[in-house]
């Protein structure tokens, strides 16, 4: 059935199959139009590859350069990546995996999988962050974004938006990555007192979503006044839409930053191209297309500098949490997140 | 032709043996407080949407089945659509009629009152109710009209009143049949996920499939994800029993033809029809034209690869209807026969299967043979051949014991079996139910979000799977577009196939 209404996936599969028969069994006769071009497996999150995302342009941009046919697999989203490269363990074709961030990686280190990318040099983080094993491609601060017409004062912290009336859209941190943003940006913020701020912020929250895409979708459709997004958010609309109504509200506690990372897989065939394609993740073109396609920061600033938009809300503290620290009181996190909000 | 009983142990490995994978992986099968509030939530909603679905499907049901009008034949197929629609967007259906800035809290504000608010434990039960509701109603009316016409004819000639047929046809009629539709419609709330998530309000509207979710994905506990499933499968399967046990044949067999309509009565009914009718129209109607409006205008903008996607997605829609179709068919026949467990337990325990479970087994069990990209398709189209089965099942059960009542002492007693009895008795039997089912699974295989995200690999999404790319990378309203589409074509599969079996049957 599908090979009658698509023969090429299935045509490539057969493809892939005979070479290796043909390569086991036949490695005496010289068969020449097998000199296939060596493949390249990134798994990504599902967004980057999409038509709007980063994923086309960059892969059109390394296949001219490293002779290379270079396939991006999409994974669901950062959390799903991770279980994904665990559930195929040693046995994985994945060489690269693209789009964990840095609540994840602590438990990324711990699979033992991953391999060191050796990759040093200055970035534009405002948090100090440097791991052997993970490789920052881009970045953005957590925040919570408001249609500035509806709302032309925001609140300025956690505890003003909890002493406050206002409707709030977040993602569950069980299984969506800002949901677990917002988890480590408020215990980053107030340590043990984190529960208490839940607490508060119990009344305003009108629900949890599963995922990014739900929250702001309800927030759009006007289902609350703020939705947790990031601080680049309005940057979207203003260069996608020329609507400039949306807005970041700056918090005094400071802005949780999230950064995403890139690793090469010990288990990769590649290893060469791996390395040449997280280089490449650094090189002006690459990071030049981030902000308008993945709708962050890039680690390195770009020649032509930033769009306009990305200078509009830039909060004056960072908060971060290392990976072993972020990993260290998720749980706790969660349960204290869990229990002021059933109730 | 396969027996029945092999059918039935193949469809059972395909669910079973991912579990036991799953489950091999781990260690230990404990569940913790969290996890039991979950079970408990899963339940309590699942309760309440089955009963209130089931309960508002039956003067609809009623409503239609005894009443003749222009547009009758396209208000039943039209009442498939909003089953086939993906969770988030109807819940954005919703929204826009029940939300924040929705209908309902205009015309509350304009009238004085306080705004309700869709997000809870109500947003979680009307949103199943509002998926799950059409497929009750159709199920039921089958039921209807599957009263023998000999026993309408017997009423008519003794006179019987609106009371006595509730009596004598009805009552029985319906206490075959509802256990069954609360049965599929519970254990379809029992899994739900992203809708129950959406308009569920916080962490206490946690449901079984979020805690599996949670267990796969950040914990990366495959023990405590196949001990939810185990609690999933096993409920379900206490229902399927108590259900067994519940329904009774209706005893209206025995009778030729179903030609005869009943007639509905004047006064007051009428006036109870009509509005049940409308109701159920106007709930069901407005918030799918309200995604409807809200996506056409971003179908100009659709980018190439959706329709890319679309195209695969109705390949694995084809192929998943007709295996499903035709595996229900054979373990429908074989059940009408008599009470064969093994049957009964094979149709009913894939509906409660978590797909992410058996996505992840089924990955576990590809994985040291094939790279898992490569079978990404027909693995899709495995499970989603299983997880329809016993939706099918339900289907064409009760028509399929009405024909073995009716026609099976007389064909067996010409010799006719195999191919001929299928060709010439079966087929044109029970073409309505099967063009309705195979619908049904063709539109639910498009909308499938499940093993799709684990196994696709580059240029193999389906058209779901580029739904949440785009809402991902901001495109709301192109993945609304997209969503649009997706249930213009699912709603097209499904028509088509109803239609083919209706003309079949006439």
């Amino acid at each position: 059935m599908h090979g009658f209404l698509h023969p090429r996936p299935i045509r490539r599969n057969m493809e892939s199959i005979m070479t290796r028969l043909l390569a086991a069994g036949l490695a005496l006769i010289a068969v020449p139009a097998l000199a296939e071009t060596p493949v390249l497996t990134v798994l990504t999150y599902d967004s980057f590859t999409s038509e709007w995302g980063p994923g086309p342009g960059v892969e059109t941009a390394f296949e001219a350069v490293c002779a290379c046919d270079l396939r991006f697999v999409g994974g669901g989203d950062g959390a799903a990546l991770l279980a994904r490269v665990q559930l195929e363990g040693a046995g994985s074709d994945t060489d690269v995996v693209l789009g964990l961030d840095t609540s994840l990686t602590a438990a990324a280190t711990a699979t033992g999988l991953f391999a060191p990318h050796g990759i040093t040099g200055p970035t534009t983080l405002p948090v100090a962050f440097a791991d052997p094993l993970f490789l920052p491609f881009d970045w953005g601060w957590f925040a919570f974004v408001h249609d500035r017409i509806k709302l032309p004062v925001p609140p300025t912290s956690f505890a003003a938006l909890a002493a406050s009336d206002l409707k709030i859209v977040i993602q569950d941190p069980r299984s969506s990555t800002p949901g677990l943003g917002l988890l480590l940006w408020v215990k980053a913020a107030y340590g043990a007192g984190a529960g208490g701020i839940w607490e508060g912020l119990a009344d305003n929250i009108v629900t949890v979503t599963p995922g990014w895409s739900e929250a702001y979708g309800l927030f759009l459709a006007g289902e609350a006044d703020m939705v947790l997004s990031y601080t680049t958010s309005p940057a979207y609309h203003l260069l996608a839409e020329s609507d400039d109504t949306k807005a970041a509200a700056l918090f005094d506690e400071g802005h949780y930053v999230q950064i995403e990372v890139a690793g090469k897989l010990a288990s990769t065939d590649q290893s060469v191209l791996a390395d040449q394609f997280l280089a490449f993740l650094l090189s002006d073109v690459v990071q030049s297309s981030i902000p308008q396609t993945n709708w962050m920061y890039p680690v390195t600033l770009p020649a032509g500098g930033l769009p306009e938009g990305f200078d509009q809300y830039r909060p004056e503290k960072s908060l971060h949490l290392a990976p072993d620290a972020a990993a260290a009181v998720r749980d706790q996190a969660l349960a204290e997140w869990q229990a002021a909000l059933t109730r | 032709m396969i027996p029945a009983r092999v059918l039935a142990v193949l469809l059972l490995g395909v669910v079973v043996a991912p579990l036991v994978a799953v489950a091999w992986r781990g260690t230990g099968l404990a569940l913790g407080p969290a996890d039991w509030a979950a079970v408990r939530f899963t339940l309590l909603q699942a309760a309440v949407s089955a009963a209130l679905a089931t309960a508002l499907a039956v003067p609809v049901a009623r409503a239609i089945a005894r009443r003749g009008f222009p547009g009758r034949g396209f208000l039943i197929t039209l009442l498939g659509a909003p089953f086939l629609l993906p969770a988030v967007v109807a819940v954005l259906g919703l929204l826009a009629v029940f939300g924040r800035s929705g209908i309902v809290n205009q015309m509350l504000n304009a009238l004085g009152l306080p705004p309700v608010s869709i997000f809870g434990l109500q947003g979680v039960v009307l949103v199943h109710v509002f998926l799950n509701l059409p497929l009750a109603i159709r199920m039921i009316l089958h039921g209807w009209l599957a009263v023998p016409a000999a026993r309408l004819r017997l009423a008519q000639s003794l006179g019987f009143g609106p009371n006595e047929i509730a009596r004598h046809l009805e009552r029985p009629m319906l206490r075959a049949v509802l256990p069954g539709v609360a049965l599929v419609i519970g254990v379809l709330c029992l899994t739900s996920f992203a809708a129950a998530l959406m308009l569920g309000g916080g962490p206490a509207a946690t449901t079984i499939e979020l805690a599996i979710y949670q267990a796969i994905r950040f914990d990366f506990d495959l023990a405590r994800a196949a001990a939810l499933s185990l609690v999933q499968v096993l409920i379900t399967g206490v229902a399927a029993l108590v259900v067994l046990t519940v329904a009774r044949p209706s005893g209206l067999g025995l009778g030729l033809g179903q030609g005869v309509r009943l007639t509905g009565p004047g006064g007051w009914r009428l006036a109870v029809d009509i509005s049940a009718i409308a109701l159920a129209v106007l709930f069901l109607a407005v918030p799918m034209l309200a995604v409807i409006l809200a996506g056409l205008p971003g179908l100009d903008a659709l980018p190439a690869q959706v329709f890319a996607a679309a195209g695969r997605s109705v390949g694995v829609a084809l192929a998943s209807a007709l295996l499903a179709t035709g595996i229900a068919l054979g373990l429908a026949l074989a059940a009408a026969k008599g009470r064969n467990l093994l049957v009964e337990v094979a149709a009913t325990l894939p509906l409660a299967c978590s797909g992410l479970v058996l996505g992840t087994g089924l990955f576990l069990l590809v994985q040291p043979w094939v790279t898992p990209m490569m079978v990404a398709l027909p693995v899709t189209v495995l499970v989603n051949t299983a997880l329809t089965v016993p939706l099918l099942f339900r289907i064409l059960q009760p028509e399929a014991r009405a024909l073995a009542a009716d026609y099976g002492r007389l064909a067996d007693s010409f010799g006719m079996t195999g191919w001929a009895r299928l060709r010439w008795l079966v087929l044109p039997r029970l073409a309505r139910p099967l063009g309705f089912g195979a619908g049904i699974a063709a539109a639910l295989a498009m909308g499938d979000l499940g093993v799709i995200t684990l196994f696709a690999g580059d240029r193999q999404a389906t058209l779901p799977l580029v739904i949440q790319q785009l809402a991902g990378a901001y495109r709301l309203d192109v993945a609304l577009a997209a969503s649009v589409l997706l249930v213009a074509l699912s709603f097209a599969l499904y028509w088509a196939c109803e239609a083919g079996g209706r003309r079949v049957a006439a």
